[in-house]
């Protein structure tokens, strides 16, 4: 019951700084790239939600301003360069461009993408971070020593999820999946964390995408949802966040709708406010005149994680900052009520998954009585005992 | 456990148990008055938007609260509970302290990363001063000529000489401080670090480390043991820490700065204030909305009062 620690870890060094840094000759440069592959636009049936123009950028940015507040009092001085290529545009030579100037760089890009960025020689001495990819490959066997991961694998949002419906004993399940290559490897992901929970998925079905939604949904859906045998909640795996919004009070018998719309598990949303994260949301809509979403979020924790680990070595240089940010000294503070830290077998930035509606945070993933043991944060996605990643060594 | 601290206090003369305890209320914009003699509510006063700090002057005729959505520093008659007037506060003021003067209120300002200073009979801002991240904890040496800014995405205590009002030091604790204390004759600086779960010790003459407090209860992951508001016996020998979700409050020695006990409260316990005689403590416990007596002496939770939705803040008037 008792401890007691003086300065034991060895970055505990009691530092006392001069104001402004004057005591330091010449501030310490961080610079920090920002790649971003666009994506093609989507094609989906509402036009309600458009996808900002600095998704991810904006993150990034108040992440900076976030460091250079402390930096003015350490002498260190942070720096943002930011390249956005066009759909299909040429990483790799973008990336070797910014490899002379930059070893710290955001990658806001698919799992391709990233991982041709990862493999090139000139970056191979960079921290890369992953503030995009949600893909289980990039955690598992085609993980990378370079790269971390501040987004959020597509698994934690799916454990999250099932951690909240097993919490309320909503354990039958009627899932839904899109014609899409996504849609399956959502509906996968789901089934494997409902495996990993014990929730069932009773029934299911697939949608085709012929008809316009907007208009027939009241007629379809509840021929599509009828033959659903007993269940609780009716789970869409739409990852393009196309079709699901109709299936909500559209079904056959009244059930609430989960997955992306209803219930629906994040890194990050508006309604995010415990914690602190008020403060966040305001300084973030104050830079960005927007919401902020979970990529930004996962930008923003990028250049905090830079931040955090330049202030507490005092160093800019990638293999140091790696060093510390996978070691047990590294914590970061970030609105979510557990500090953030980084799993050593892949890389993969622990986190808490709020589970959310409209207008509420329902719960926030690990809930009480979701042990682990290690750290209750990683009953949510790939354990080490299941990634096949051996980059990061044991 | 507590028994050379509860046979020192038991010498003392019996506990008069006079006096009120405010607790301000989050969520309700209101203040709460316990009466510590029969441990109820007695009047439940309304504030400006979202009370937060709150302090009393040194004779207690004025009491001063934090409106942080009102953006203003409400001075309030306590007798009567009507708000005489407001203070420029900056924006979003969370916590202040009032310099020994009873002149200079320092404020943090959430929102801006500044503090403020004003001077409470001209009601002007005398001035501001940029520091970190989120400033919150604050705190002034017996000697009025220190104040700390706590700021919590920076990380920092920042050390404000009050005669310059500039930054004379920085130093870099664990995540998320909340909370800042001068003890033992203003000697000792200490520091709450909310998500790096550790008390900072810092000696006052050259801001060197003195000692990192951590915490552990049996059945509760580290995580969420996560200390904010602390508060000092008169002999400055025991501090009582609040440390959140644990929901615990843990009873430190200050001179070994050893954890010697850990009281359970109600959820999410934030900050703590004395009765007049030091005999009973009252924590603010921001989740269940009420407030947790503690027993000094005994050192055990004796009874819970429901006050408003979220109560912050806790001050004493004798």
């Amino acid at each position: 019951m008792r401890k007691i620690v003086r300065n034991a870890a060895p970055w505990a060094i009691g530092l006392t700084l001069a104001c402004s840094g004057g005591l330091l000759a010449e501030p310490l440069q961080v610079r920090v790239g920002y790649l971003r592959l666009e994506e093609p636009p989507r094609a989906v049936l509402s036009n309600l939600d458009t996808v900002p123009a600095d998704l991810g950028i904006a993150g990034a940015r108040l992440g900076l301003a976030d460091n250079a507040t402390t930096g003015t009092f350490m002498g260190h001085d942070y720096a943002l360069e930011i390249v956005s290529l066009a759909p299909g545009g040429d990483v790799v030579a973008a990336a070797r461009d910014m490899a002379g100037q930059v070893d710290l760089i955001l990658a806001d890009m698919n799992a391709e993408a990233l991982l041709s960025l990862a493999d090139l020689p000139d970056v191979a001495g960079a921290l890369i971070f992953n503030v995009s990819d949600a893909s289980e490959r990039l955690r598992d066997a085609d993980c990378r020593a370079n790269v971390l991961h501040t987004a959020t694998e597509a698994a934690m949002r799916s454990d999250a999820l099932m951690q909240v419906l097993l919490a309320k004993r909503w354990t039958k399940v009627a899932l839904i999946e899109g014609p899409g290559g996504a849609d399956a490897a959502l509906a996968a992901a789901y089934r494997a964390s409902a495996r990993k929970f014990g929730v069932r998925i009773v029934s299911d079905a697939r949608w085709d995408d012929t008809a316009d939604l907007r208009r027939t949904a009241s007629a379809e859906v509840p021929l599509l949802t009828q033959g659903f045998k007993d269940h609780d909640v009716v789970l869409v795996a739409d990852a393009a966040d196309d079709f699901a919004r109709y299936v909500e009070h559209n079904t056959w018998v009244p059930r609430p709708v989960i997955g992306v719309t209803g219930l629906t598990p994040v890194a990050w949303a508006p309604v995010v406010e415990q914690w602190g994260a008020a403060q966040l949301q305001s300084r973030f809509s104050d830079l960005a005149a927007r919401d902020m979403q979970p990529r930004d979020y996962a930008a923003w924790a990028a250049m905090r994680v830079i931040g955090e680990a330049v202030t507490r070595t005092n160093a800019a240089d990638a293999s140091a900052l790696r060093a510390y940010i996978l070691s047990d000294a590294f914590e970061l503070a970030a609105f979510q009520g557990r500090p953030l830290s980084f799993r050593h077998w892949n890389g993969q930035m622990r986190q808490p998954i709020p589970v959310v509606n409209a207008r509420a945070v329902v719960g926030s993933a690990p809930l009480d009585g979701f042990e682990h043991a290690r750290n209750p944060l990683d009953s949510l996605g790939l354990d080490a005992p299941e990634s096949a990643c051996t980059a990061f060594g044991d | 456990m507590l028994r050379t601290f509860a046979t020192a206090l038991c010498l003392l003369t019996p506990p008069a148990l006079a006096g009120e305890i405010w607790v301000t209320n989050e969520k309700d914009d209101t203040i709460s008055v316990i009466d510590i003699e029969t441990l109820e509510v007695t009047r439940t006063i309304p504030t400006g938007e979202r009370p937060r700090g709150i302090t009393f002057n040194s004779d207690h005729s004025l009491v001063f609260i934090c409106a942080s959505d009102s953006n203003a520093v409400q001075v309030m008659d306590p007798d009567t509970g009507e708000i005489l007037h407001d203070l420029p506060s900056g924006a979003d003021p969370e916590q202040f302290v009032l310099a020994p003067d009873d002149r200079h209120l320092w404020i943090a300002n959430e929102d801006d990363a500044v503090t403020t200073v004003v001077d409470v009979e001209t009601r002007r801002v005398v001035a501001q001063i940029n520091v970190g991240i989120e400033p919150e904890g604050m705190a002034v040496s017996p000697d009025g000529k220190t104040v700390i800014t706590t700021s919590e995405t920076t990380n920092m205590a920042h050390w404000i000489d009050t005669d310059s009002k500039t930054i004379r030091a920085n130093t870099l604790v664990d995540a998320r401080p909340r909370h800042a204390e001068f003890i033992k004759d203003g000697t000792e600086l200490w520091v709450s670090s909310e998500i790096g779960g550790t008390v900072s010790v810092f000696s006052t003459a050259d801001q060197a480390p003195v000692a990192k407090i951590a915490f552990a209860i049996q059945g509760v992951h580290e995580d969420l043991i996560q200390p904010v508001g602390f508060e000092v016996t008169p002999d400055q020998k025991t501090i009582f820490v609040a440390l959140g979700p644990s929901n615990h409050v843990a009873v430190v020695n200050a001179e070994t700065y050893e954890v010697e006990d850990y009281l359970l409260v109600g959820r999410r316990v934030w900050h703590m204030a004395f009765s007049p005689d030091h005999t009973r403590l009252f924590t603010t416990n921001g989740v269940s909305g009420d407030v947790t007596v503690i027993d000094v002496v005994q050192g055990e939770p004796i009874k819970t009062i429901k006050v408003g939705r979220f109560p912050w803040g806790a001050a004493t008037r004798p």
